[in-house]
């Protein structure tokens, strides 16, 4: 990347984005490009494809759950071309490392809403919750826990009873109990694993 | 009828030794059957009353010589049987009302002669032998607790050798045995019938009757009302302190046709109490009736209406023709009624105490058993069944216990599955989530268990019995911080409660909550804080959190510009959240004299000092609650005089928050015995909003730590002064009356501070305080005591306030607390005294009236209290000013006494000691024994004190002593001369004139010999 594209690449993100500083951004610029570099994806130019930002999430933030992955790769994906680019990098991890409440509560309920259509369902929630439970021989039915566990989350967080989480249901809960954020899988970065990582972005700027 | 005697019967004193038996009824029946059983022994069975004692039983007797007829040989005092034992001693003595009888026959023949005494005899017989078959068969068949094998013993020597006195001796004791049997039946009989309330009982009656009860002529009361509508979970409705007395509830009856009663049911039974204190809810426990067995039996005692509209009610319930019969058959009816309820109690009763006597049961089945053996004698096969049968019983009498330490735990545990809360199931439900899911699902179930109502103590309980608690702590152990903020959430809420806290004590929940406060998440960290602050409110958990260093991190939360943090929240709000979170930990565990070191240690105080100086009430609650807590070490006061904390602490006295008020006044009260303190309070104008929270005498805690600020700034002559200002001192007096004795002794003591100025003791005056003072010297509570002594004395330095005291008694009433053993009481005592006899007309009459009070002044002067030293000798200088009193002590010995005091150092006692000397030497030959008893040498050496007004009193004690020549010589020698010589110089004029009227009198001895020797 030239060194001029660069500079207007950083410059337009450093105003639309609220988080990073100029040089932050700068940064997180050229990590990105030296990780793309790295790959020798067939995306070079554009950016990350699945696998890669998987690898990204998995190594950097501590992710595991391969459906949750799924989901963040396509919240950042913005415009659905299964391709990060540059700036959908920046601005995703803009929320994702250090987004505010409303703006965390706003990606977790677009992550949660697997078919997008603005709730979150109970077939949505057992999906996202089915592999919860550690496996008891002594269950007759698996499933009868994971169902069980979906009412009880339904009965926390569903405030009109209308048998599925509207984004109103969602904030207001979370606004309640923050701890709800992340309600149905990990998909904001371990803290633990988030203070490595910020140290590990000092010594990547260096 | 040994266990018989050893269990039924009611001994007085507990134990062996000298009991004596109580006249009850039970005891009386006891004995009659045992009289009964001696009288027929002779005649039913002739064989066996031969049978001569072992040992003779022997008591004291009151039957005289004289009573002794036919059979019996009487020398002057002694009366001997003509029958005798084989070995040819008689088997009936009487010597010096002793008597020892050594068979059943005579027995049988004194109870004859005894008559009407019968029961004095036999009583005073079993008094003096607890176990008499020891006496007739021999200690080896003694009664004793637990299996007893002597009769196996005694079976297998007649089964061996047919030895006919053993037969006998077997025979007599069956006899024994089925006399103990038999008491012992009968009085389980009667012990049976005294039934023992129960709550239930207690509830099922007074509903009954309140179904007869209401508006209107013909019920049978107007009304019947619980004072109480709280119910405790054991059914009483008595607070838990009359629990203890064994009190189940109270009741206001209204009767038709009397006054309304106040009665107290109590597991001994019903009785009208002292009536509820007018106004408040307060209920003067005291029995003023009788005790009845229920309270229909009470009400038909007391109200005559409702013996006969009881009769309607039940006349009215039948055919109204039958009215012949009618009071009769009512009078049954109440009567059944009570004994259902009574059956209905004894049953409750025995469901209660499952293993009642279960000793006394077993020992009864042993006994139907030997009973057994002897009529049917086919021995062998019995004894095989008496074997296998007393084996069950002890499997039974094990399990038995087994069930009684299930019944210490709560009720929980037989409770089942029927009557639980639904509140357990679902917390259950939610109990598997936390158990067996990944951090997701534990999240949300954590969640979802937040949102039970966790104050209530259902869910506590409920969240512990499942085993809840271990998980949550385990919880607190993983690396996953939002498991650990949902597990704390719910762990702070049910903390609350004391099982839960000690339970997470126990799980090892603390030490892991203080390694968690190392986690750099902000929320963890307070949550943590709080759960600490909530369950380190005993001991054993302060203590864990020193020992692993949680005070040094718990002050480091106080320390805000510390970490850094990554939380949801925005970090500013979140500073003064942790320094929030950290001092209300830190005033938990403050309580401890360890854990105040450590605090300071760790640097908590400088911290403590900024966060004061916020102006968030929630947090300055915990600091400031933290530091009065601290205050009672003496590196606190200092520290909060230092850092200017007085500041602010008054500041906050004009806060909003009472609570705050109070912990600020607190920490002054603490503070202010320092004169420094004092003064700064007065400096930042802590005084006024001090005498304004005086008015806020509804809230006691404040007003006790408010009282106590006041106390202690007033010992400062300038505060005084600005209280005037502010009429502090009528507020106090007015406020002397009903309040906790807290209160009281602060108020009490402000006064006394107060009282050094003649003006304020006027204004007591006028307030009326005194009458209130005087009554105050009756309580017991010694600060109290102490202080009100103090007032009083201060103010009977006035004369017209002294006619009251006077007039009140007030001078016995302080005179009686010498006799008090608390040191401090008596010397506040004995110093509030010098100033009444100083003050009171006719000061020597009223001191001789008291009985025995001189003696008790002198005698207080073997105390080991200087101060109390101190006083009674300034008591005795003011005593000694009236000559017949001087004399009285005198002869009870106060010149060796005080002689004895005079190797001192103390300048106090100094002073007082030569006041009382000097004002002794007025009587007979006091000088004299003064010298004697080697007063007079450390007297002079009393003269290099440094203080002028021992010199003063010195002075004046020589001056006297010097009238005596012995003394003059021993003074002179001492270098008295050479001491007093610079005094005549003084300002003083006492001294001047004491020390020169000294040296004159030694002067003049030495003229006087002069002149004897050379004429």
């Amino acid at each position: 990347m030239s060194r001029k594209r660069l500079q207007q690449l950083v410059d337009s993100l450093g105003h639309s984005t609220k988080h990073f500083n100029k040089s932050e951004v700068e940064c997180l610029i050229k990590l990105f490009d030296k990780l793309v570099a790295e790959s020798s994806s067939r995306f070079a130019a554009a950016g990350f494809d699945r696998s890669m930002f998987r690898d990204i999430l998995h190594s950097a933030f501590g992710m595991t759950e391969e459906m949750m992955m799924e989901r963040v790769f396509r919240a950042f994906d913005r415009d659905n071309n299964s391709c990060i680019s540059a700036t959908e990098w920046v601005e995703g991890l803009s929320v994702f490392l250090r987004g505010t409440l409303e703006e965390k509560i706003k990606y977790c309920f677009e992550v949660y809403d697997l078919n997008g259509d603005g709730y979150i369902s109970r077939e949505e929630m057992f999906q996202m919750l089915k592999n919860c439970l550690l496996k008891q021989p002594s269950e007759e039915d698996p499933d009868e826990g994971i169902k069980d566990l979906v009412d009880i989350a339904m009965k926390k967080m569903d405030y009109d009873h209308d048998g599925k989480l509207s984004f109103k249901d969602f904030e207001k809960a979370v606004r309640d109990e923050n701890l709800l954020l992340e309600a149905f899988g990990p998909c904001l970065p371990d803290i633990k694993v988030h203070q490595q990582k910020q140290k590990c972005n000092t010594m990547y700027f260096w | 009828m040994g266990a018989a005697l050893a269990r039924a019967a009611q001994w007085t004193a507990a134990g062996s030794g000298a009991g004596t038996l109580e006249i009850t009824p039970l005891n009386e029946s006891l004995l009659n059957q045992i009289i009964k059983f001696v009288e027929d022994f002779s005649t039913r069975y002739p064989q066996e009353a031969a049978f001569v004692f072992k040992e003779p039983l022997e008591w004291k007797t009151q039957l005289d010589c004289s009573a002794f007829g036919n059979g019996y040989e009487i020398i002057e005092a002694t009366v001997q049987s003509e029958a005798r034992a084989k070995d040819g001693q008689s088997l009936l003595l009487l010597k010096k009302s002793t008597l020892r009888v050594r068979s059943f026959d005579q027995l049988s023949c004194v109870l004859q002669i005894a008559m009407e005494k019968k029961l004095k005899e036999v009583q005073a017989c079993l008094e003096a032998n607890r176990d008499p078959i020891v006496q007739i068969l021999g200690p080896e068949y003694g009664t004793v607790e637990g299996e007893d094998r002597s009769i196996l013993h005694l079976l297998e020597r007649v089964k061996k050798g047919g030895d006919p006195e053993t037969e006998v001796k077997m025979k007599i004791f069956l006899l024994l045995h089925q006399l103990d049997l038999q008491l012992l039946n009968n009085s389980l009989k009667q012990i049976s019938q005294d039934v023992r309330l129960s709550p239930a009982a207690v509830n099922n009656e007074v509903s009954l009757l309140k179904n007869f009860s209401g508006e209107g002529e013909d019920t049978v009361l107007e009304s019947l009302e619980y004072t109480s509508d709280y119910v405790f979970s054991n059914g009483c409705r008595a607070p838990p302190w009359r629990q203890v007395h064994g009190e189940i509830c109270y009741l206001v009856i209204n009767p038709h046709d009397t006054d309304p009663l106040c009665i107290t049911c109590s597991t001994a039974g019903v009785f009208l109490n002292g009536g509820q204190i007018d106004s408040e809810d307060r209920i003067d426990y005291e029995r003023k009736s009788d005790v009845y067995k229920d309270i229909v039996t009470f009400l038909r005692e007391k109200s005559p209406k409702f013996v006969e509209n009881m009769a309607k009610q039940v006349f009215e319930a039948k055919v109204s023709g039958q009215s012949q019969s009618l009071h009769d058959s009512t009078e049954n009816k109440v009567d059944e009624e009570v004994k259902s309820s009574a059956s209905r109690r004894s049953i409750e009763k025995k469901k209660l105490e499952p293993s009642m006597n279960w000793k006394m049961l077993s020992d009864l089945f042993k006994m139907c058993l030997f009973m057994l053996l002897y009529s049917c004698s086919k021995w062998v096969m019995l004894f095989f069944i008496f074997s296998k049968m007393s084996a069950m019983l002890d499997d039974v009498s094990e399990s038995s216990s087994g069930t009684e330490e299930d019944e210490e735990q709560p009720v929980r545990h037989h409770e089942g599955g029927t009557d639980l809360p639904s509140e357990y199931w679902e917390i259950q439900k939610l109990a598997k989530y936390l158990k067996g899911g990944n951090p997701t699902a534990t999240v949300i179930a954590l969640c979802s268990m937040k949102d039970f109502n966790l104050a209530q103590e259902t869910c506590q309980m409920a969240i512990r019995d499942i085993g809840c608690l271990e998980v949550l702590i385990n919880l607190l152990d993983t690396e996953e911080i939002k498991c650990q903020i949902g597990s704390l959430k719910i762990l702070k809420e049910i903390s609350q409660n004391t099982l839960i806290r000690h339970a997470i004590a126990d799980l090892g929940g603390l030490e892991i909550m203080v390694k968690i406060l190392d986690s750099p998440d902000r929320e963890l960290k307070c949550l943590t804080a709080e759960t600490i602050a909530n369950v380190a409110r005993f001991k054993r958990a302060q203590k864990t959190i020193r020992q692993h260093g949680g005070i040094k991190k718990l002050v480091g939360l106080l320390d805000c510009d510390a970490v850094g943090s990554t939380s949801v929240i925005p970090y500013q709000a979140k500073d003064s959240e942790m320094a929030r979170c950290g001092a209300l930990a830190l005033w938990s565990c403050s309580k401890t004299t360890k854990n105040k070191a450590a605090i300071h240690k760790a640097g908590g105080i400088p911290l403590l000092a900024r966060w004061l100086k916020c102006s968030h009430a929630n947090i300055l609650t915990p600091v400031v609650g933290t530091l009065q807590e601290c205050a009672s070490t003496p590196s606190y006061r200092l520290a909060i005089k230092t850092e200017g904390m007085v500041e602010y602490l008054v500041k906050n006295l004009r806060s909003e928050h009472v609570e705050l008020q109070m912990h600020c006044a607190s920490a002054i009260f603490k503070c202010a015995e320092d004169k420094e303190t004092r003064d700064l309070v007065r400096q930042h104008g802590g005084l006024q909003p001090l005498s304004v929270l005086l008015a806020n005498s509804e809230n006691k805690q404040l007003l006790a730590a408010v009282t106590g600020a006041i106390w202690k700034c007033a010992i400062s002559e300038e505060n005084v002064a600005i209280f005037r200002e502010y009429k502090v001192i009528e507020t106090l007096v007015g406020l002397l009356t009903d309040q906790p004795e807290e209160v009281l002794v602060n108020i009490a003591g402000a006064l006394g501070e107060c009282c050094q100025e003649t003006v304020n003791r006027s204004t007591i005056r006028r307030c009326e305080g005194i009458p209130h003072l005087v009554k105050l010297l009756t309580g017991t509570n010694q600060a109290l005591l102490v202080n009100v002594a103090k007032t009083l004395g201060a103010c009977a330095t006035d004369p017209e306030s002294m006619i009251i005291i006077d007039h009140l008694d007030g001078v016995c009433l302080l005179w009686s607390l010498l006799k008090n053993p608390n040191p401090d009481i008596q010397a506040s005592a004995a110093w509030a005294i010098c100033p009444c006899i100083d003050n009171a007309k006719d000061a020597g009459e009223m001191v001789r009236s008291f009985v025995g009070g001189l003696e008790l002044v002198v005698n207080l002067l073997k105390s080991k209290n200087k101060e109390v030293l101190a006083s009674i000798c300034g008591a005795i200088t003011n005593i000694a000013k009236d000559e017949e009193n001087l004399a009285i002590l005198t002869d009870h010995g106060v010149v060796p006494l005080l002689s004895k005091l005079a190797n001192t150092n103390n300048d106090k006692l100094r002073r007082h000691l030569a006041e009382a000397i000097s004002n002794c030497c007025m009587w007979g030959r006091n000088r004299v024994a003064f010298g004697e008893s080697n007063a007079v040498a450390p007297l002079v050496r009393y003269l290099r004190s440094n203080d002028p007004s021992v010199h003063r009193a010195t002075a004046q004690a020589l001056c006297q002593l010097s009238e005596d020549p012995n003394n003059c010589i021993t003074m002179h020698e001492n270098g008295v001369v050479k001491l007093l010589l610079p005094m005549i110089g003084s300002t003083d004029e006492t001294l001047q004139e004491a020390a020169a009227g000294c040296i004159a009198n030694i002067r003049r001895l030495a003229l006087a010999t002069e002149k004897a020797k050379y004429g």
